[in-house]
């Protein structure tokens, strides 16, 4: 699908589409420098979408910090799979960073490989969640047992359901990878990647907001 | 000629099956056509729901409805119209259809998240309509759903399926909007066509830039609330349930939630989401009026600046909602300052609209009558706010039928009244044909009466001190009074309801067999003028190329009394200027 | 309206609409009139009303200029500037000095508004005085517990921890002043011209104390104790109306205020407690 959504930009944004050069209206229209491209709209379209999944969380943090004096407020414990869940996490975004760079750089073989091993990484780092909350669940530490514990499960599971779609869009991208290059257009990697490190950085802050906070 | 070749060989070129052209489309035409459809059903929905409503509230011992259906009846009526209409004809039909039509590009900047956007949102119509139809029916606890009445179910019979369904159509509806906005954006920032600078686009445009600006900033936040909602009914939490409360007698399982982060989560949302949908109307007022006074808008940049600072405040004016809620009342100051500064840009575009006017040279079209009466019924509904924003007035006022008038003015009415205006003006671009003027004046005449008929009464009931949701005034005899007025409401509510049939006849009938339609019929300068009627997938062979703003009306020596925004500048045409900074 | 091909002439029409905003603008005033007379502001009872009061005037004044001002602009624009033949308008449409004034103008009534509305919350929002009689309200779907303090003031304790279907309030049955507190449903006596606090609870889901002619609104949230105060001082009875929808029984939550001597209150409460 993402090679798709390409060809079907292009009949829409080739040609002279550039942006208003704006200016005085003796202007005969003429402008140089380079337009919008696929990519950049692509990448544009990801980051408004970004505001608003962070404006999501961010209401999270004020009805997280609102419940902070409560009377029922528990300490949770911190499993130590989330320590390693945190370094999986890390390593998927260099790991992704990393194969979207060298597939700039035209490297087939390395793109392929730092796109497999965050696609696994990531898989590694929603099992992990899982593993905490059945940790949780072992120790009777449920989603209703105190407003510590539900916004563990509420804000963990929010992120795992983003990192999800973040895992369906990398599997789509996959096989072309690993068919096509080169030569691969490479929009659908770089939003993905956005996408992946804006949900990185969202983990490590959930992390220390849950634990530390 | 040129065009209908292009549009043959264009056709021939993709043959598309009825799926592909009127299901799953990715024109942004067939998107916003199909936008219109759904949300005119549902406006038909709310506006029964209405009727329904008004049918109880003229004789309430009649008992048409019991009181728990009339306060599922006034739920639903208040959740489809402004989430299910308002909300998504401005965006999903008004958006879709105009922007790549008067910013001169093609498409959008993502047809298939378009066709995604459209396609998230019928499901979430099917989830609310379904709720009609599961045991308990409906949710009945207002659209602002405040816990814990709709976080417990056993708080009130209207607190079951109906109202899980209803956190969750919402929560789908949300979803297909933030689709629209990002996609809303990022056309308008990099798709415009070359000389369309930021400064001389359609204030529209501007209008729809600035609601997809709020959209995406405060739809997440409800989102949040919503999840945090929906937890609360059926996994037991408790983020806004507090302990130990006696419901139905019987004692609630609940932990320390706090019911006011519940209000402050959904009004920082509600604030932004009421001026979403007044900035759209405001931005078609603009240009329907300078078009038909054949006048340039009065004061551009401050209109411009206007939808932005209106937009920016949206953010800090939320406690106005809150100020008998139990929040720190040092709050209630602040709001109350903020809430009376928003007023001042309103204000400002108030003057601007009434200075249009002054000298031009006015052609009565229905939409140009319709972009008239929104200024009036916006500054009704607009000094009736500066009494809400008061708070020591509003402590009188909050939660009584004057807020009721207050909001259906600017929601119910202006933003309508712009609607229509909106769709009579648009009709020939979007169906290739003439809406009939004839039933159009009389449509609007109707319904500008039928308005205010209906709803400037309602300010009485609110000074009388009658509050909201109340199936029935008479268990109080201070309002013993009321019953001739409520009569009076619902007789105009019914003629109200009755001369929107006419629109509808009109608008069906002229799809069906009206008169075709010109390129450009009103003579106006904006790009979508420029393409057929209605346009061909792509909408233009070529891009248009921009040389002035929207707004050379009369403009001194010219030929015509129009200067589209396509012409090139030329010494004949003295006065033609780019009415703006060009910033891109 | 298609390219013309005959000569336009749109006076009829503008003279029309100019005569529908003048028909919205002259309905509008009198149906002012005769709500005055009939669907007003309940009779003032109290100290602070007055206050409210004077601040809804002067914004009723305000807006009275706001709402006709515009119309007969309205209806004279529309009338005197139709399209006719070939007549253009005007091509103005910039002018600092005039958007200067009406930004600035409206800018200042708004906000003077504002700051007198501040000063006026911060007063309704003042302590209340020390010899203010002492209440509490508790709202439930769909009535309201009043609870009185018995003769030595003191409304005894409670607890949330504490409550149950036999002890909705939750008191504290080791605080002595359990006893003597009197509870009643919907039924609050107050004493004319003596500065009375009340407590505002609920024990289910949020209610809103609504006192129309005392001008006093406090919702009854849940989880917490809101307090306002104010003084009647007009004798007789009033209502009370719950203003925040609270479920089915939403319309029939109306409770009864009595304002009275200190004597007959006295007297009341001492009968009430004999039962």
């Amino acid at each position: 699908m993402p090679t798709e959504l390409i060809e079907k930009l292009k009949p829409v944004v080739g040609g002279p589409g550039r942006p208003g050069g704006g200016g005085r209206s003796d202007d005969n229209g003429a402008r140089s420098g380079g337009g919008p491209t696929p990519a950049s709209m692509a990448t544009m379209g990801m980051a408004f979408a970004l505001a608003a999944i962070a404006m999501l969380f961010v209401a999270f943090t004020t009805t997280y910090l609102g419940h902070h004096q409560d009377e029922t407020w528990a300490t949770l414990p911190l499993p130590g799979v989330l320590w390693v869940d945190t370094a999986v996490l890390l390593a998927s975004s260099a790991a992704l960073e990393w194969g979207r760079r060298q597939a700039r750089r035209g490297h087939a073989v390395a793109f392929r490989r730092g796109i497999t091993a965050a696609w696994g990484l990531g898989l590694v780092f929603l099992a992990g969640q899982l593993v905490a909350w059945r940790q949780f669940v072992h120790l009777g530490i449920y989603l209703s047992s105190n407003p510590h514990s539900s916004f563990f499960y509420l804000l963990t599971g929010a992120h795992g359901v983003h990192l999800l779609v973040g895992l369906v869009a990398l599997g789509m991208i996959l096989p072309r990878a690993w068919a096509t290059f080169p030569p691969f257009r490479s929009t659908a990697v770089e939003v993905t990647t956005l996408y992946w490190h804006f949900l990185t950085g969202l983990w490590l802050y959930l992390f220390v907001m849950l634990f530390w906070l | 000629m040129e065009t209908a070749l292009a549009h043959d060989a264009h056709v021939t070129h993709h043959r598309e099956g009825f799926i592909r052209h009127y299901v799953f489309s990715l024109d942004h035409k067939m998107i916003g056509k199909q936008y219109y459809f759904v949300t005119l059903f549902m406006a038909m929905v709310g506006g029964a729901l209405a009727m329904l409503m008004r049918a109880h509230l003229g004789w309430p011992d009649r008992g048409i409805l019991d009181p728990e259906t009339y306060l599922q009846a006034a739920t639903m009526h208040g959740t489809v119209m402004i989430f299910f209409f308002l909300t998504s004809i401005l965006t999903g039909a008004f958006g879709n259809f105009l922007i790549p039509l008067m910013i001169g590009a093609p498409d959008m900047a993502f047809p298939v998240l378009n066709m995604m956007s459209f396609w998230t949102f019928v499901p979430s119509v099917l989830v609310l309509l379904a709720s009609f139809f599961v045991p308990g029916g409906p949710a009945g606890n207002g659209w602002t759903s405040y816990a814990p009445l709709s976080a417990v179910p056993q708080a009130s019979p209207a607190s079951g399926l109906g109202q899980t369904l209803w956190l969750v159509a919402i929560l789908i509806l949300m979803i297909s909007a933030l689709f629209g906005s990002l996609n809303f954006l990022t056309t308008i920032i990099n798709m415009r066509a070359r000389g369309l600078s930021m400064g001389r686009l359609p204030l529209t445009i501007w209008g729809i830039f600035i609601t997809a600006i709020l959209a995406l900033l405060s739809f997440p936040v409800l989102m949040a609330a919503l999840t945090m909602l929906l937890m609360d009914r059926v996994a037991g939490t408790s983020f806004f349930v507090p302990a130990n409360l006696l419901i139905g007698g019987t004692l609630v399982h609940h932990s320390g939630g706090e019911p006011l982060l519940w209000q402050h989560l959904f009004w920082f949302f509600g604030h932004p989401e009421v001026y979403i949908l007044i900035l759209t109307p405001m931005g078609i007022v603009s240009d329907v009026i300078s078009t038909f006074s054949r006048k340039p808008i009065f004061g551009y940049k401050a209109m411009i600046l206007s939808l932005a600072a209106i937009g920016f405040l949206s953010f800090l004016v939320w406690g106005h909602h809150m100020f008998v809620s139990g929040m720190n009342p040092i709050l209630g100051a602040t709001f109350t300052i903020s809430t009376m500064i928003i007023a001042i840009p309103s204000a400002i575009k108030t003057f601007n609209w009434l200075t249009t006017l002054w000298q031009g040279r006015t052609r009565f079209t229905t939409a140009l009558l319709f972009a008239v009466a929104f200024v009036s019924l916006f500054v009704t509904g607009g000094l009736s706010g500066i009494f809400l924003a008061a708070s020591p007035v509003d402590l009188y006022f909050h939660d009584t039928y004057f807020v009721v008038a207050h909001f259906h003015f600017v929601m119910a009415a202006a933003a309508l009244f712009a609607i229509f205006a909106g769709t009579y003006y648009w009709f020939p671009k979007m169906f290739g044909r003439m809406m009939n003027e004839r039933l159009g004046k009389i449509h609007f005449v109707l319904t500008f009466l039928g308005i205010y008929g209906t709803f400037f009464p309602m300010h009485f009931l609110g000074t009388n001190g009658m509050s909201r949701r109340l199936y029935t005034p008479n268990f109080y005899p201070f309002l013993s009074q009321v019953q001739p007025l409520d009569v009076f409401i619902s007789i105009c509510a019914f003629g109200l309801g009755a001369a929107q049939l006419i629109f509808i006849y009109n608008f069906f009938a002229t799809i069906l067999r009206g008169p075709k339609a010109e390129r450009n019929p009103w003579e106006a300068n904006t790009l979508e003028w420029t393409a057929d009627s209605p346009p061909p997938h792509g909408n233009w062979p070529e891009p248009p190329v921009v040389h002035r703003w929207p707004y050379d009306y009369s403009v001194p020596g010219a030929a015509e009394d129009y200067i589209p925004q396509t012409v090139p500048a030329s010494p004949a045409y003295a006065g033609g200027h780019g009415g703006g900074g060009g910033e891109s | 309206m298609q390219p013309q091909s005959g000569v336009r002439d749109e006076r009829r029409a503008g003279f029309w609409a100019g005569i529908l905003f003048l028909f919205i603008l002259v309905a509008g005033v009198v149906s002012f009139i005769v709500a005055r007379y009939h669907w007003w502001l309940q009779p003032l009872a109290s100290v602070q009303g007055r206050v409210i009061d004077e601040y809804f005037y002067a914004i009723l004044v305000a807006t009275a200029i706001g709402f006709v001002a515009p119309h007969i602009f309205l209806a004279v624009a529309l009338m005197r500037y139709t399209a006719r033949g070939k007549e253009r308008a005007a091509h103005w449409h910039e002018h600092l000095g005039a958007e200067l004034t009406w930004t600035l103008v409206p800018g200042a009534a708004f906000i003077f508004l504002g700051i007198l509305g501040v000063f006026t919350w911060s007063r309704l929002y003042s302590a209340p005085p020390a010899n203010a009689q002492v209440v509490e309200v508790t709202g439930r779907q769909f009535f309201w517990y009043i609870r009185y303090p018995g003769p030595d003031g003191k409304l005894a304790r409670t607890d949330p921890t504490l409550v149950s279907q036999s002890n909705p309030l939750g008191l504290d049955p080791n605080d002595p002043a359990t006893k003597t507190n009197l509870v009643v449903t919907n039924e609050l006596h107050l004493v004319v011209d003596r500065p009375v606090e009340v407590r505002i609870r609920s024990i289910d889901v949020i209610h809103s104390f609504f006192l129309p002619n005392f001008r006093v609104k406090q919702d009854a949230v849940p989880g917490r104790t809101v307090d306002i105060w104010f003084t009647p001082d007009k004798p007789g009875s009033y209502q009370i109306a719950c203003a925040q929808l609270c479920g089915v029984g939403h319309y029939t939550m109306r409770g009864n205020v009595t304002v009275q001597s200190q004597d007959a209150f006295d007297q009341w409460l001492q009968q009430q407690a004999a039962h």
